[in-house]
């Protein structure tokens, strides 16, 4: 009896489980992350499953999460720009593409509101990926598309241009 | 001797990291003069500002068949072009895609969706995309407001039709509609630019 009620009760539980998998994320909370990040180098992705060219270049940013640290300490984060009611759909496509790093789904509103605030160079379309180190205080952005090559020569280029 | 080898190292790496939107040029900023086009429009015409004739001005939209955001938009622009054709500002929508990276935004394809939805305004290809770049296009959909000023026209908004992409009901700001109904008005367009999430315009690889 207390096993068939504990199997109802994961049952029920179960869809919330699942919603738990990808996080919504305000932008105040990536920076606050960026800014506690001490030595570690993010790698912030901005991409959309709707996005073809950002679908195409995410195996890279995957790729370069479970690389081996010969660039040091490096995060990446996948922020998506999905509305956050398609999460569940988010969430089945990071199942289909197995992807292992993190995936935040931003939730903020009106675009023109927020797109100076993640780079004031940023014209709004994706993808488009920004550096951040030094506890968020060295950052580089951009608003282009990257082979794996170009990625890893873009960020040795970013720790070696800017300062320790 | 290192040092200058790895300055020179990093000078080729940042110029191999720089090839992209800085690499485009910046196009024109609100108040400059619009640049002119000679464009063919899937009903085989060809348009240019010319063809504008007596009108007010226009609505000059980069937009595009597959492009999701822009997809969110197309009922929004054909309302656009209802309300405002009889103001003297109709729309013109302008696809800057290389068809050959996005074979859904072809020429073909182009008809097919005008058929589709019933486009009333022009939609033109740039296939040398050359008036993405004169225009600075970044991205779809990408909107210049423009209108007549003695024998010119001129850029008066650059940017988002409204402030919310996923729900034109849900929208409070409806940038274009305003900038239009106060250039009618005779007021100053405020804002006259504004930035959008959108598609990467897909530019012909070199």
């Amino acid at each position: 009896m207390i096993r068939s009620l504990l199997l109802i009760l994961a049952l029920c539980l179960a869809p919330f489980q699942q919603m738990a998998g990808v996080p919504v994320a305000k932008l105040r909370d990536l920076e606050q992350r960026y800014a506690n990040g001490g030595d570690t180098t993010y790698v912030v992705n901005l991409w959309a499953t709707w996005c073809k060219p950002c679908v195409a270049e995410l195996p890279w940013f995957e790729k370069l999460h479970r690389d081996d640290g010969a660039l040091g300490p490096i995060k990446v984060l996948l922020v998506t720009l999905d509305a956050p009611n398609t999460i569940e759909s988010v969430e089945r496509f990071i199942e289909r593409k197995g992807l292992t790093a993190e995936v935040v789904v931003l939730d903020e509103g009106k675009p023109h509101k927020w797109i100076d605030r993640v780079d004031t160079t940023w014209s709004g379309s994706i993808p488009a990926t920004l550096l951040v180190r030094k506890n968020g205080t060295t950052r580089a952005f951009y608003e282009r598309e990257f082979t794996y090559d170009e990625l890893r020569t873009t960020i040795s280029t970013f720790l070696w241009t800017t300062p320790r | 001797m290192i040092r200058a080898i790895l300055t020179a190292t990093c000078a080729v790496l940042i110029s191999v990291m720089t090839m992209s939107a800085s690499d485009l040029p910046d196009g024109v900023k609100v108040g400059d003069v619009a640049p002119n086009f000679v464009l063919k429009g899937t009903d085989g015409k060809s348009y240019s500002l010319a063809s504008l004739q007596d009108m007010k001005g226009a609505i000059i939209v980069f937009t595009c068949n597959h492009c999701p955001y822009s997809v969110k938009y197309e009922d929004r622009i054909i309302a656009l072009h209802a309300k405002y054709l009889p103001l003297g500002y109709p729309v013109i929508a302008i696809n800057p895609n290389d068809t050959v990276i996005v074979p859904e935004d072809s020429y073909d394809k182009m008809i097919e969706r005008a058929k589709e939805k019933g486009f009333t305004f022009p939609y033109l290809i740039d296939p040398t995309q050359e008036t993405a770049k004169a225009y600075g296009a970044r991205r779809t959909p990408h909107v210049f407001v423009i209108s007549k000023v003695k024998k010119n026209y001129i850029v008066q908004y650059i940017g988002a039709i409204d402030d919310e992409p996923q729900d034109a009901a849900k929208a409070e700001e409806k940038f274009v509609e305003s900038a239009i109904d106060n250039l009618i008005a005779g007021k100053p367009v405020e804002p006259s630019f504004t930035k959008a999430i959108g598609c990467t315009i897909k530019w012909t690889k070199k």
